[in-house]
């Protein structure tokens, strides 16, 4: 028994599991994140407080909620450039709604309908017509909010019913907020549509060759056609969420919000081109950026330094791992 | 890896070294501002830090977003609950998205102020309006009134019809003159619709329908500017005064020329040092914000809160030759 040979092994990765993980860019953007909380933990001694850290995480779930479907139309090859303006559109009709006395649970429903609406009618003119998805989501972009501008004006919608604010200020349990949980749900579901599915597998597919993926029975249009569905459908569900956050609306509400969401997905290491990348990243990028902005925040950093400082975050974040692996080649050669 | 975590921290270390220094028993007051890098800000952060001085036991945290927005704003008041300030005075980008956020602060003890632009009465103990539409209406006659002693012909050049604080200012103006300006003899107004081509027409119609015309007034940035250029152009500088509110960095060229004596606008460095005592008043002095209550805001004066907790600061801040080059370079 013990002089039989093992069998011979052929390696379906280059490198082995443990250093594949530990070197993987989820990794460094863990160590990154781990780094800047002991630096928040040091600098302030507001930030280790736990109500200050639940408050923090309010500054990035709407934008990861949106962030997570963003990701898989990005590794699917595709973008969608309106989803502020869709949050903004569909934030104005639930205030439209509630003038009219709609229920909460109608309020929601208005929310996300109006969102799965908006993301259908991206899908349908970048898949029936074969428009790039860049050029239409800036169309969409602008047309969205403005209908908004048209409804609203320089008005606001206020009086939502008093049961509505739960989804924005509720706390599901101690400093556990509803957004929070939310969050947390939205992540597990999406990792698992993405790294556990056949339709996961699909989305890569897609992104690494649509034309590949065409000639191996995918059907390539019907999937995008969901993944904008589903960001619509998120950035609904974002739109309650800020809405109820801020108990009104204005056109103007989650502006520039669908740059921060796409740094998002880019930080957490989703390839621009398409083809790879992770939910877990996203998360961890969502994370490091509420990180910094709150971090900063404590310490009172003016707005313009934390800008600068979450560009440079960018840069550095995507630039150390091409740097690292250029360095490693050079070591093994 | 390891070189940037030091730097991150060293980094982080180095501002915490900077904001340590001002920690001690002082009451924390937070001068929130619509967004960074806006001089009208900048100057009341001045009237702020002279009050902060003068009360001696503050430490002033100014602070604002990048981005005039609602939920930048909202991160930052989330930031300042988290560090335990005792005190927000903040000017909002939005009367009700701030609400929520504002409320939270207050049930957490911190004071919190709204002034120069306003948060719903809900979300705020008290607001500090600059000036108010009476002292505006006053203050525009006596601007034309101060320099034509013997009284004259006037007339008005408002922005739209339809403007609501233009008509405001113009209906308190009309209702003091006949007590207080008795030689002041109201012609016309005119509207010249915030727009320079049509204001400029405008003026030139006051010009030439009433040849005795002393002065005109112009309360709106916009219709100043172009009375000014007519009175300039058409070589009436010393027969025609124009005055209004006008902002000093534009209308400078025009109190150098003559073209103007003086115009005024709200002072944002009282507007600041203002907001910095009523937030030391009721942080500290634990005075109540209730309608009809006077709160004192130093060297400017005292405040009456009316039925909303809105206050009135001053009458608009006169800019003439003595002080417009100082104020030009602030906004």
């Amino acid at each position: 028994m013990t002089d039989t040979p093992a069998p011979r092994r052929i390696p379906d990765r280059l490198d082995k599991p443990f250093t594949s993980a530990v070197f993987s860019w989820e990794a460094l953007l863990a160590a990154v994140a781990v780094a800047i909380f002991i630096a928040n933990s040091l600098a302030s001694p507001y930030f280790l407080d736990p109500w200050s850290l639940s408050d923090l995480t309010f500054n990035f779930t709407e934008k990861a909620i949106v962030a997570f479907a963003m990701a898989l139309l990005i590794i699917a090859g595709e973008i969608d450039l309106s989803v502020a303006a869709i949050i903004a559109l569909a934030s104005t009709l639930m205030g439209m709604a509630a003038q009219v006395g709609v229920g909460t649970a109608g309020l929601v429903a208005i929310g996300i309908a109006i969102g799965l609406a908006c993301g259908a009618f991206n899908g349908l003119l970048v898949t029936r017509l074969g428009l790039p998805s860049i050029v239409v989501t800036i169309g969409t972009m602008t047309l969205y909010r403005g209908i908004a501008f048209i409804i609203l004006g320089d008005q606001a919608y206020k009086g939502y019913p008093a049961s509505f604010a739960f989804f924005g200020q509720g706390y599901v349990w101690w400093v556990v907020s509803f957004e929070l949980l939310l969050f947390v749900f939205a992540a597990v579901a999406y990792w698992a549509l993405l790294h556990r599915t056949s339709f996961g597998r699909r989305v890569f597919a897609i992104g690494n060759n649509p034309v590949a993926a065409q000639f191996s029975g995918v059907r390539v249009g019907r999937i995008k056609f969901i993944l904008f569905c589903l960001t619509g459908l998120m950035s609904g569900i974002a739109a309650v969420l800020i809405t109820s956050r801020l108990g009104s609306t204005r056109p103007s509400i989650a502006q520039g919000y669908e740059l921060e969401i796409i740094t998002m997905v880019v930080l957490g290491g989703v390839n621009i081109l398409g083809g790879a990348g992770s939910i877990l990243g996203v998360v961890l990028a969502a994370l490091i950026m509420g990180l910094v902005t709150f971090g900063l925040g404590l310490l009172n950093v003016p707005g313009i330094v934390m800008s600068i400082f979450v560009g440079l975050l960018l840069i550095v974040v995507i630039a150390l791992p091409i740097v690292w692996r250029r360095m490693r080649r050079e070591r093994v050669a | 890896m390891s070189i940037w975590k030091k730097l991150l921290v060293t980094a982080a270390f180095s501002a915490a070294m900077v904001v340590n220094a001002a920690y001690a028993d002082n009451v924390k007051i937070a001068l929130v501002v619509k967004s960074l890098g806006n001089g009208f800000f900048d100057a009341a952060n001045k009237g702020a830090e002279e009050a902060a001085k003068e009360l001696g036991d503050v430490d002033l945290i100014y602070t604002g977003p990048t981005k005039a927005t609602a939920e930048a704003q909202i991160e930052m008041v989330n930031s300042l609950i988290a560090q335990k300030v005792n005190a927000i005075a903040i000017s909002a980008n939005d009367a009700d998205a701030l609400v929520p956020a504002l409320k939270k602060a207050m049930e957490r003890g911190i004071t919190v102020i709204s002034w120069d632009s306003g948060v719903a009465p809900e979300g705020r103990q008290l607001h500090l309006n600059p000036s108010d539409t009476n002292l505006i209406g006053e203050t525009i006659i006596k601007l034309a009134a101060d320099y034509l002693p013997e009284g004259g012909d006037v007339a008005i050049l408002s922005a739209a019809s339809t403007a609501t604080n233009q008509n405001a200012w113009i209906d308190a103006a009309k209702k003091v003159l006949p007590e207080k300006f008795p030689k002041i003899n109201l012609v016309a107004t005119v509207y010249g619709d915030d727009d320079s081509a049509k204001s400029t027409d405008e003026a030139k119609g006051l010009l030439k329908s009433y040849p005795n015309l002393k002065a005109i007034i112009a309360p709106t940035t916009v219709g100043v500017v172009a009375a000014a250029q007519v009175v300039t152009d058409e070589g009436l500088i010393g027969k025609v005064n124009v005055t209004g509110l006008a902002l000093p960095s534009e209308f400078k060229k025009f109190i150098d020329n003559g073209a103007s004596q003086a115009v005024a606008l709200w002072n944002p460095i009282d507007l600041g040092y203002s907001a910095i005592y009523l937030a030391h008043d009721l942080a500290v002095k634990k005075e109540e914000a209730k309608p009809g209550a006077t709160l004192s805001i130093g060297r400017v004066g005292k405040v009456t809160l009316d039925d909303t907790n809105s206050a009135a600061m001053a009458p608009p801040f006169q800019f003439d030759k003595s002080n417009i080059e100082e104020f030009s370079k602030i906004y």
